[in-house]
């Protein structure tokens, strides 16, 4: 298994075929507020106006959270396959592979942060949900063999609705195998940063998702075991205001922050600086 | 014994059982002449339930899986076991009874044993909430996995529950930080751990007992990522009719066969012909010899090594391309 590709391929194509022009009018989905893409971008899709954290991209986070061109993405090989002949499962991994423009719903990747290495597994709701199949759990893995391999601090950013029903008991698997991985980090003592964004729920908010050495969310990100749906239907009534957002996480104890999008990589960096006995760093998190 | 309750497949098994019982109640002293014309009937109903059970469809599986005859953890507590104290509690919250958990012996040997428990009936449902799970059930649950842990005790857990219960506490209790927590744990707990489906396994609520280093599962247990009716609804809109549940079975393979070649599970423990509600006895009788010489197999091994080994195990599961 090579675990850096051998040539490394410039990321702005897979961009560029997705990309609609900067000068595109764009509604907050919260506040209705109106302004052009470039803006919303600059302001990494936090609406300027109500502060909702709109859905990004996994490549955008690799983008926030690690240092300019230090991006280098594993495991681009591995393509899911259709373990149990389900019904369109591969009409529907096509059509993805189309309209999100990734092979599958994480993508994982060295980098570094203010310089210190890391790796990095960011998930991604444009694809299928960001559901969790074999190649989902299998690429985790392999990042996650990687730094216990290098001993480099990893980081997950969650969105997801949970397993990949499509591959069955495999997807449900995969919540085993990821923790696995995870406890054998934990054993050597490489710190685990999970980051939970909208949404996170299922299979992945009931394993790796929830087992971070600090977990933090994104302001207003939903997050549960079960989906609001379902609880609805179960308990017959309408849930609480705010149930299952990130605040209600926090204030039920099953968080350590919520993280402005802003702050979220001087937060991650200042917690593993604490994690790996590093002295703060002067400057840039300085906050 | 002719079933009260049978399923619907099952209908010519209890009609042929029903009319054995009534010449036998005819025969009052058993004349001779009428236990001439049961022994035919009697091997004809053998036949019949081989025939029936051999062709189950996955459906048919999953409602076996279900059945309310069908024994449960404290049946095979009961019958595998001896010395059982239960263990109450998580400590932190309440019980929860929809898990069971406490000491027993195997052989005179102690265990740790720990299942999802259903009620046979309604009022016992209530109390055991269906067998779904509130975080501090799984709770409990790791507690009993810890003290066995502490005591060099090894851990057999029954699966059997339609999944976590997804309600307003357990979410605001952290139902997914509960089963992320021990499948966490399990994966490096320094006992040997052996999980049985013997029902429903239904999703991350019964991984969170299901990381061990044998996973069994009876012969017409079904083990899934989401119930038949959940994939239907979503698949096909309707999760009532048969044919579209049928398919939901099928496309799924949640059957014992078919966990087997997907290598998520060991070994398939077989069950009495007809299933295992026909005879709680013999099905516990085969489980317990199924339990008996795994259980020989893990004792000798080092904590180290069996943790390894379970990883390497669950680290395998997938298919991929690349
Ligand atoms: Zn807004």
């Amino acid at each position: 298994m090579a675990w850096f590709r051998k040539e490394r391929k410039p990321r702005q194509p897979r961009r560029e075929k997705l990309e609609i022009p900067r000068d595109t009018w764009v509604k907050c989905e919260a506040c209705g507020h109106t302004d052009i893409r470039d803006s919303f971008e600059r302001n990494l899709n936090v609406c300027p106006n109500c502060d909702y954290h709109r859905r990004v991209r996994a490549s955008d986070y690799l983008s926030i959270l690690l240092d300019e061109d230090t991006i280098d993405e594993t495991e681009t090989e591995l393509r899911s396959t259709d373990p149990l002949n389900f019904p369109d499962y591969p009409a529907r991994l096509k059509k993805s592979i189309t309209n999100a423009g990734d092979q599958d719903a994480v993508i994982t990747a060295t980098g570094r942060l203010a310089g210190m290495p890391l790796n990095v597994g960011a998930m991604d709701f444009a694809f299928m949900g960001g559901s969790m199949g074999s190649v989902v759990g299998e690429k985790l893995s392999r990042l996650g063999q990687h730094s216990l391999e290098k001993k480099f601090p990893l980081v997950i950013i969650s969105a997801s609705g949970g397993a990949r029903m499509q591959e069955g008991v495999l997807s449900l698997m995969q919540m085993a195998k990821v923790s696995a991985m995870l406890s054998m980090l934990a054993e050597r003592r490489i710190p685990y940063i999970s980051v939970l964004t909208n949404p996170t729920t299922g299979g992945v908010s009931a394993s790796y998702a929830m087992l971070g050495d600090a977990i933090i969310a994104e302001p207003g990100a939903v997050i549960g075991f079960a989906g609001p749906r379902v609880i609805k239907s179960t308990i017959g009534q309408d849930l609480p205001d705010g149930f299952q957002t990130a605040e209600f996480l926090l204030e039920h104890g099953m968080l350590d922050a919520v993280v402005h999008r802003h702050e979220l990589k001087a937060t991650v960096g200042r917690l593993l600086r604490h994690m790996t006995g590093k002295p703060a760093a002067t400057g840039w998190s300085a906050a | 014994m002719a079933t009260a309750a049978a399923l619907d497949f099952e209908k010519p098994i209890a009609e042929l059982e029903q009319r054995i019982d009534d010449l036998k109640r005819l025969a009052g002293d058993a004349s001779y002449g009428v236990a001439l014309e049961i022994e035919p009937l009697e091997k004809r109903l053998t036949e019949l339930r081989r025939e029936i059970y051999k062709q189950l469809t996955p459906l048919q599986r999953v409602e076996v899986a279900r059945f309310k005859l069908r024994p449960f953890t404290q049946d095979y507590l009961d019958r595998i076991f001896t010395d059982f104290i239960e263990l109450h509690g998580d400590r932190a919250f309440r019980e929860d009874a929809a898990i069971v958990g406490g000491w027993a012996r195997l052989e005179g040997e102690t265990v740790m044993v720990i299942g999802h428990q259903r009620g046979r009936d309604t009022k016992d449902n209530l109390k055991r909430n269906f067998a779904m799970p509130h975080p501090e059930g799984y709770r409990k649950a790791l507690r009993l996995m810890k003290l066995a842990e502490k005591f060099h005790v090894p851990v057999l857990t029954f699966i059997d529950t339609p999944g976590a219960w997804p309600g307003l506490g357990a979410e605001e209790r952290g139902q997914s930080e509960a089963i992320a927590r021990n499948i966490f744990e399990m994966s490096q707990l320094g006992v040997p751990i052996i999980a049985t489906v013997i029902g429903e396994g239904g999703s991350g609520g019964a991984l969170a007992l299901g990381v061990a280093d044998r996973v069994l599962m009876l012969e017409n247990a079904v083990y899934s990522v989401i119930s038949v009716e959940g994939c239907a609804a979503i698949l096909w809109k309707d999760n009532k009719s048969i044919e579209s549940k049928e398919r939901a079975a099928k496309a799924l393979r949640i059957t014992a066969p078919d966990l087997v070649e997907l290598r998520v599970i060991d070994e398939i423990v077989p069950e009495p012909e007809g299933g295992a509600h026909t005879n709680h006895d013999l099905a516990a009788a085969t489980l317990k010899s199924t339990l008996i010489r795994l259980l020989d197999d893990l004792r000798g091994l080092r904590p180290e090594k069996l943790v390894r080994r379970r990883r390497e195990k669950f680290l395998r599961m997938g298919q991929y391309i690349g």
